[in-house]
């Protein structure tokens, strides 16, 4: 008779190693467009209610960014660009990941409902749900449209952060999620582009891999011809000043500029880089812009009204 | 003389031992804990002065 003892070797990993698993760069974003759609809503949130939103969103965020590490160990194991993450690294055990994105999830869900109100808290968990199970789980493996279906939970916490303020929902959070939703493809098919061969490695079915680079920036530029007019459509259905209007315009007319001159991308794939750090930016202005065109009148009054 | 000896006996160590840096990384990590822990009292304190009377109320 045999006796067999499991060992669990004591984890090595560090606090900084969980801030990782909760992937903080686009947790900034997600909290930034969140904010910015509490912001722009037409009711207004005691701060400190505004601050327990955001914080809930961020460690919601966290929470669909530590399971996605979770279930995608496997494939981060053989890119080189998350090869280091915490789970292939070593340092910290998928079981520990699971428990910790469970918790945070549960966490961030509930007291957001508590504190805040329960229409901001669906949306919460449909975000979590909708990034960790239709995205990571089902889309990410199976089909070139991962990141297009999958962008929907990335363009939701602006509409999360509306609801955290009004209780419901109306157009102007929608353009908002439809702005991030036709910004999502040509972002992560630029860095596709560039990051084939490890994409190709790990088996994930992105766009550049399946249907190649010309495919791909043929798609990039029809997705930026949708994206770019739509970013100026909060000015024309009068949600926004003129100046947003003339920042949404630029920086849509400078995605599309760079999203077509990847078409004479031979070698290297600088355009593509380009882009990918382009359309981080594109993002930032749009929102900042509507940031200010809503702040700048609370803070100094409308001149001249 | 058996019993003392038994009793004199160290005992053979089976715990697990940790390395120098698994305590360092448990002690940082409880640390974090106990400071999340204290930043949620602080919140929760503050949340319930904001919403007074309202933080019973739960419309669903």
């Amino acid at each position: 008779m045999s006796v067999t003892t499991s060992h669990v070797e004591p984890s090595i990993a560090g606090v900084g190693d969980y801030i990782a698993l909760m992937k903080p760069r686009v947790m900034s974003l997600v909290v930034f467009t969140a904010f910015v759609g509490l912001v722009v809503a037409p009711d207004r949130l005691h701060p400190v209610i505004g601050f327990v939103a955001l914080l809930c969103i961020a460690v919601g965020a966290g929470a669909a960014g530590a399971l996605n590490m979770w279930y995608d160990a496997d494939i981060d194991g053989r890119m080189a660009r998350t090869a280091a993450r915490p789970i292939p690294a070593g340092r910290i055990a998928p079981g520990e990941a699971l428990a910790f994105g469970l918790t945070l999830a549960a966490f961030s869900v509930v007291l957001l409902g508590l504190i805040v109100n329960i229409a901001a808290a669906a949306l919460l968990a449909t975000t979590i749900a909708f990034y960790v199970i239709i995205y990571t789980v089902w889309l990410k493996r199976r089909t070139p449209q991962n990141i297009v279906i999958g962008g929907a939970a990335g363009a939701l916490p602006p509409m999360i952060g509306w609801a955290a303020a009004t209780g419901g929902l109306s157009l102007e959070p929608v353009l908002l999620f439809l702005i991030i939703f036709f910004w999502t493809p040509p972002h992560f098919w630029a860095l596709s582009l560039y990051r084939a061969d490890d994409y190709a490695r790990a088996g994930v079915p992105m766009l550049s891999v399946v249907a190649g680079p010309a495919e791909t920036r043929l798609q990039i530029i029809v997705y930026t011809l949708i994206l770019a007019p739509l970013g100026i459509l909060p000015w024309i259905l009068g949600y926004a000043s003129s100046v947003y209007g003339a920042v949404a315009a630029a920086a849509g007319a400078a995605f599309l500029l760079l999203a077509l001159r990847l078409r004479g991308e031979q070698r290297g794939f600088a355009a593509s880089k380009q882009l990918f750090a382009f359309s981080i930016l594109y993002l930032f202005l749009l929102f900042a812009a509507l940031l200010v065109d809503h702040v700048t009148p609370a803070l100094f009054g409308h001149f001249g009204a | 003389m058996r019993v003392s000896a038994l009793m004199t006996d160290e005992k053979p160590d089976r715990g697990v031992k940790l390395t120098e840096r698994q305590v360092r990384a448990r002690r940082a990590r409880s640390i974090a804990i106990a400071v999340a822990l204290g930043v949620l009292v602080i919140l929760f304190y503050i949340v319930t002065l904001v919403k007074g009377p309202a933080v019973l109320v739960r419309p669903l």
